[in-house]
């Protein structure tokens, strides 16, 4: 089991936390502008990367509040995790 | 190639079985091919196959860059069933499951097809109509499908626990009694031995690294053993698929997740078909050795590392042991991960992409060890085509525009 470590409340286990998927999608704020490839590739593509990725991960059965991880897909080792907006 | 037989067994068990022939060549890769096949896994080697007997293609290559079938082909709990709910979807399954159902003598390989009947259990009374709403869509597309009730399954199969008080209630289940479990390993050494029959050159420890293109066609691959060209490419790596799409700047609408399954020892026949349960995330056979094959749901999580995390087993576990309490006491022998390519509807893409001669087939997530003969079969007759055939054109890339997906989540999302 990964040990996950919420910004919030610090180390806990993995089983506590749901995953979010990629971070860093945000809507299109004018949806109506976008072609068809651009909607499809905002609802349905995504990075997947084999190897660094940002994503969102929730403290569910904690403080129930979203952040954001860095983690290696592979190895699936967390090298950091921080609050919305603090990706630097 | 030496036709497998009982008499050549019997013959060779005189010789003390040390003049078997090697099933299929070692060749060195060749500069040129008219279609390189990259993914040796049961997809890969089904689509050579068919290419070489159907298509009348010659000179084709399979590029794997571990060893054929190591990938998902090798790690899957081999569920074979075809009760879809839409008829695209069902209709494709179909096709594959007639297909299995005449393999091991195409193929002249024992791929162990046993027809031994799949259960998908139902816990609520939303199940049920789901079942009901599924078995008749089945039926209407000609697809053998029955509704049993909680009695039926106690007189089957009478481990199972169907008291009212359960952990899990079991109502009902629907019954596929074609289906079944096949051979892992057998698929792809039986589509390996007959595709390199027909002569085409199966290249195991051979990454692919890169692939060219020139005025939006492709034009070859850089792998491990150097530069090889060829004018039409099919990619057939399962939760790789985005790694390769990336190579010629494409976006998938995949992502890659882990799934894990697990064997206990070996034991007495106990259970003599396959139960699923969609609802409780697990599903659960005997092996012909005596082995209780157990499957999980994906880990939530992106993971390209053929594991898992340990609360997805005992997730898993915790429910097949209130499904068969008898089973608390068996211990589990091995376990092991996948990396399965989900699409956001559950279902495949078998597809032409934006690059001319360049073809995908991935997205089979958790469920296509099921569709591994029909999968090869219509990713060929695109490839040799240029052109899909009708039971995998409505699985293109393009419907993730157009709109015209195909959700199978309801029979397919976590159940096999
Ligand atoms: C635990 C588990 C249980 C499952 N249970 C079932 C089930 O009960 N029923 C069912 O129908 N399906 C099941 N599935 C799904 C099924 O296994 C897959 O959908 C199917 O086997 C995919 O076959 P494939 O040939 O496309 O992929 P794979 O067998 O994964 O083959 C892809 C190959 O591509 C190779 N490759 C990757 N990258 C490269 C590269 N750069 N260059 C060269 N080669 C490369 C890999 O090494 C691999 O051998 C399960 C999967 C898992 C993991
Ligand atoms: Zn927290």
């Amino acid at each position: 089991m990964l040990l996950i470590r919420c910004p919030w409340c610090g180390d806990r286990a993995e089983s506590e936390f749901s995953c979010g998927g990629e971070a860093g999608i945000s809507r299109p704020l004018e949806p109506n502008a976008l072609n068809d490839a651009d909607w499809s590739d905002y609802l349905f593509n995504r990075t997947n990367a084999r190897g660094a990725h940002k994503e969102l991960w929730n403290h569910a059965a904690g403080c129930r509040r979203w952040f954001e991880a860095e983690r290696d897909t592979v190895s699936y080792v967390i090298k950091r995790t921080y609050k919305l907006g603090q990706a630097d | 190639m030496k036709k497998y037989s009982g008499f050549s067994l019997f013959r060779n068990a005189l010789s003390h079985n040390l003049n078997w022939k090697q099933a299929w060549r070692k060749p060195e890769p060749k500069k040129h091919y008219d279609v390189i096949i990259v993914g040796g896994g049961g997809h890969g080697l089904a689509t050579a196959y068919y290419l070489a007997k159907v298509h009348k293609i010659k000179n084709i290559a399979v590029v794997e860059k571990g060893w054929i079938g190591g990938g998902n082909t090798g790690r899957n709990t081999t569920i074979v069933r075809s009760n879809y709910l839409w008829t695209e979807a069902s209709l494709f399954y179909e096709k594959s499951l007639k297909l299995w159902e005449g393999l091991s003598q195409d193929l002249n390989y024992n791929v162990m097809f046993s027809q031994r009947g799949v259960y998908n259990l139902g816990h609520n009374l939303q199940d049920m109509r789901d079942i009901e709403r599924r078995v008749s869509a089945n039926r209407l597309n000609g697809i053998d499908a029955e509704v049993v009730n909680a009695t039926q399954i106690k007189a089957e199969i009478p481990l199972i626990d169907t008291s009212p008080d359960a952990r899990y209630p079991i109502l009902g289940a629907s019954l596929q009694r074609r289906g079944g479990v096949a051979r892992h390993d057998a698929i792809a050494w039986g589509f390996a031995r007959a595709a390199d029959a027909l002569g085409v050159d199966i290249i195991e420890q051979c990454e692919v690294t890169g692939i060219h293109r020139e005025k939006g066609r492709v034009t070859g691959i850089d792998t491990t053993r150097g530069k090889i060209n060829a004018p039409k490419i099919g990619v057939v790596v399962a939760g790789n698929a985005s790694v390769l799409a990336k190579m010629v700047d494409l976006r998938l609408p995949i992502e890659s997740h882990p799934l894990q399954a697990f064997v206990s020892e070996p034991m007495k026949p106990v259970l003599d078909t396959v139960v699923m349960s969609g609802a409780v995330h697990g599903y659960v056979s005997q092996s012909d050795k005596g082995e209780l094959v157990i499957g999980a749901g994906v880990d939530s999580y992106v993971g390209y590392g053929q594991r898992g995390s340990f609360q997805t087993i005992e997730h898993t576990l915790e429910a097949i042991v209130q499904l068969f309490p008898m089973f608390s006491r068996v211990r589990l022998l091995r376990m092991w991960g996948g990396i399965v390519d989900v699409c956001p509807d559950a279902c495949p893409i078998v597809s032409k992409t934006p690059v001319d001669g360049l073809y995908f087939n991935c997205g089979w997530g958790t469920g296509g060890f099921k569709a591994t003969p029909g999968s090869g079969w219509a990713f060929a007759h695109t490839i040799a085509n240029d052109h899909p055939h009708e039971l995998n054109a409505p699985f293109s890339l393009e419907r993730f525009t157009t709109g015209a997906l195909i959700d199978e989540h309801g029979a397919a999302a976590v159940a096999h």
